[in-house]
């Protein structure tokens, strides 16, 4: 055993990191590998895309890391909340890194995703750095959103990432929003606008939907149903958990939310129908281990046995594990050796983060008013000087 | 869909990438006659602007012996903004119930529906909270998005989307997206229309960081105030009068802006300021005729930026009058003028005489019947007694 342990640190010093895809199969990194999914689709008004995907290893070994280290990130978040680090609310998405991590595979940084408070990964997916991140949930001034925002607040421009919003159901018009704005200019991208199955519930949904429905907008509604709304159970808010099929006259596809494989498909499947049909909603059917937010222990309302169940069982990081495993695409110890350096990553993303300043005490007014045609607007009052234009 | 969307896609495309707007060489409007002096921006220079609130173009001779502009109701006026901006940035769309084919419940967006198409001239649902949520999620992106409340009551149901979305988006993600969206729509009193048609949302929305609000008095700022509110990076609410719509006023022909945070002086005067907004203009006008042939000489200024307030020019009246009367349609509590009584204490106490008078709607839900109807809002007769009783 030592000496296993002694050539894989060999092994790991001379492998630089991102060279994954280089050992052993240099010219079928990209080659493909076809997997079927866990569970077929089911379709609500539309026929379901095939349960075989198309992937390569590069792709599985990307996976893998992108959750692990989405996984390691909000295990430390976890640390620094109890550390008093971190303060307010913060929201866990642990258990659910599938569904981002599926959802980036299929798409690019011109489509738009817009989600709710949940939003850490998603923002990591879309560009977000693990220092922006520490740094936002610390409050810092190098966080995304200058420390002003917090966990609920993250956004990226440039990333095409639209939040990061703390009350529930109100990014869904945004999102339609975006989808509008997507049409207008006619780019030829698609809007994911994310919510759970607690929102799922809100009216201004189902407004937002006839209004996509109504001029075909290229929205995509994404239900990541992780089965409770805080702490009430899909069955005992809703009088339907058939939340894909909500839709009526919308189009709508249930999936495994566990399975990347299966999210990438289904993502892929949604974006070409949106395009050309307008908008359709997806089910995403995930779990996540801890509780609604750092304030709730997450087993008033289910048993320790389903959550410990769930992990054995369906653990998305798990299945692609196996999956690389199946295929020979790395050892055992490599993957080993990636978790540790993402670990290792996020350490020193946190320990930076630390280091960060708190924010300068005249950001409390900046951004509270954009700069526009000239004028100044000077908070409050204004008493001084009279505007001036150009 | 069958309908024509009036955008060409490279024009929009273009321009909602590239969302830097070249400055406008166009004239803006100061309301008064005073020399600035500028303490902040040193690249600006002191100087004398005009005395009266038109154009200042250069002076054409052969013009000069015809009137100049053209006669326009106040909802014309409105629409000649809106067209004027739709033209001049194609990122410049309309969302709201019955504003396309309708042509607008008050006729505000009449024929643009025709010119620019179904998609930049929406017709909603009935569904306030998702559209102007929609509005919001679209200026993320850079569209220029005009919301119109067919009253300005309904947008009570889409107050989380003003207040959290439209006003701290700007905010809490750090400055990375501005929300260019307008909100317009007609509030206020009107004619016996009853409790829930008649709201004076400008009170509830006073708090909500992050949003400027203005109040279009006048067919003449209210073209001025649309194409400001629409140019602006910032979300601006513009607060329009159901009983203002048919006011009738000569307007330049000439292209014009007016600021967002300036108020109008109406009428200069010494003895006291009378502050107000919106269709109390007109009851406070018609209190000072009376107050004039009584011998008083009030000064009226129409403080039109109802966030932030115009405390430049409200102060300097004040360092001249020493007394100060607010008549406005909000009601007692929580009003406009209970938030500016509070900022003119605050800042120019030494200034005053005596303590300020606000002349404010009553508490209560506005009744159906006329009689009750019309001791709900402020009286020009009251407004006279209340000068008298402060400049006594």
């Amino acid at each position: 055993m030592a000496q296993l342990i002694r050539r894989a640190a060999a092994l790991n010093k001379s492998l630089p990191a991102a060279s994954f895809a280089a050992r052993g199969l240099a010219t079928a990194s990209t080659s493909s590998i076809t997997v079927e999914t866990s569970l077929p689709f089911t379709g609500h008004n539309i026929d379901p895309p095939s349960r075989s995907v198309e992937t390569s290893p590069q792709e599985l070994l990307t996976f893998f890391r992108d959750m692990a280290l989405m996984r390691r990130m909000e295990i430390a978040a976890d640390s620094l909340y109890k550390a008093k680090l971190i303060r307010g609310f913060c929201h866990l998405y642990d258990g659910q890194e599938a569904v981002c991590v599926g959802m980036e595979a299929a798409i690019n940084r011109k489509d738009c995703i817009i989600t709710a408070y949940r939003d850490h990964c998603i923002f990591l997916g879309r560009g977000g750095t693990l220092l922006e991140a520490f740094a936002e949930l610390m409050g810092r001034k190098d966080g995304c959103s200058k420390g002003k925002g917090g966990s609920m607040h993250f956004y990226k421009k440039e990333g095409g990432f639209y939040g990061g919003h703390g009350i529930v159901g109100a990014q869904v018009p945004l999102g339609c929003g975006l989808a509008f704005a997507q049409k207008y200019s006619k780019d030829e991208s698609v809007t994911f606008a994310m919510y759970g199955d607690g929102a799922a519930n809100q009216g201004q949904l189902f407004e937002a939907l006839n209004m996509a429905a109504l001029w075909d907008l290229p929205a995509i509604l994404v239900c990541e149903n992780n089965h409770y709304g805080m702490g009430t159970a899909e069955w005992r808010a809703a009088k339907s958990p058939a939340y894909y099929k909500r839709g009526d006259y919308v189009p709508g596809l249930k999936v495994d939310g566990m399975d990347a494989l299966a999210v990438k498909q289904a993502c892929k499947f949604a974006k070409e129908h949106a395009l050309k049909n307008g908008p359709i909603i997806l089910e995403m059917d995930t779990y996540r281990y801890h509780g609604h937010s750092m304030s709730d222990p997450g087993s008033t309302y289910r048993t320790r046995d389903e959550i410990s169940g769930v992990r054995q069982e369906r653990d998305p990081i798990e299945r692609i594990r196996k999956l690389v495993l199946a295929h020979d695409l790395a050892t055992e110890k490599e993957l080993k050796d990636t978790e540790k350096e993402v670990r290792k990553e996020v350490d020193e993303a946190i320990a930076q983060a630390k280091e960060s300043p708190m924010p300068d005490p005249s950001e409390l007014f900046s951004n509270v008013y954009a700069k526009g045609l000239g004028t100044e607007s000077f908070g409050a009052d204004r008493k001084e000087v009279r505007t001036v234009l150009p | 869909m069958a309908a024509s969307f009036g955008v060409s896609s490279a024009a929009a495309a273009n321009a909602v990438k590239s969302p830097a707007l070249s400055p406008p060489s166009l004239p803006v409007i100061r309301s008064e006659a005073r020399p600035i002096s500028c303490r902040v921006n040193k690249s600006r220079k002191a100087g004398k602007i005009t005395t009266k609130a038109v154009a200042a173009q250069a002076e054409n001779p052969a013009s000069a012996a015809s009137k100049p502009g053209h006669e326009v109701l106040l909802f014309e006026a409105l629409r000649e903004g809106l067209e004027e901006e739709m033209e001049r940035d194609p990122r410049v769309c309309i969302f709201g119930e019955d504003v396309g084919h309708y042509g607008g419940s008050y006729k505000v967006s009449k024929g643009l529906a025709d010119k620019y198409g179904d998609l930049r001239v929406l017709d909603t649902p009935i569904a306030e909270n998702s559209f102007t949520g929609m509005a919001v999620g679209a200026a993320m992106t850079g569209l220029r998005p005009v919301v119109e409340g067919m009253n300005m009551g309904f947008l009570l149901l889409a107050f989380n989307q003003i207040s959290d979305n439209c006003g701290m988006l700007h905010y809490t993600s750090g400055g990375q997206f501005t929300i260019p969206t307008v909100i317009r729509g007609p509030g206020g009193v009107g004619r016996q229309l009853g409790a829930e048609h008649s709201q004076r949302l400008e009170s509830y929305f006073q708090s909500i960081p992050g949003i400027q609000m203005v109040a279009c008095s006048t067919p003449y700022n209210a073209k001025g105030l649309m194409k400001a509110a629409i140019r602006s990076e910032n979300p601006v609410v513009l607060f329009e009068h159901v009983l203002l719509y048919n006011l009738k006023e000569r307007i330049p022909d000439e292209e014009y802006v007016v600021s967002l945070e300036e108020a109008e002086m109406v009428r200069p005067g010494e003895h006291v300021t009378i502050l107000t907004y919106s269709r109390m203009r007109y009851h406070v006008m018609q209190a000072a005729k009376t107050l004039v042939n009584k011998g008083y000489d009030p000064e009226v200024i129409d403080i039109r930026s109802l966030k932030p307030f115009d405390l430049y020019t409200i102060g300097n009246s004040i360092k001249k009058t020493h007394k100060v009367l607010i008549v406005e349609e909000c009601m007692r509590t929580g009003g406009i003028g209970a938030s500016l009584t509070a900022a003119i204490n605050e800042n120019f106490n030494d200034y005053l005489d005596a303590p300020i008078v606000c002349l404010s709607s009553q508490d209560v839900p506005t009744p159906y019947a006329g009689t009750l109807e019309e001791w709900t809002v402020v009286q020009p007769g009251q407004i006279v007694t209340a000068v008298e009783q402060l400049c006594r």
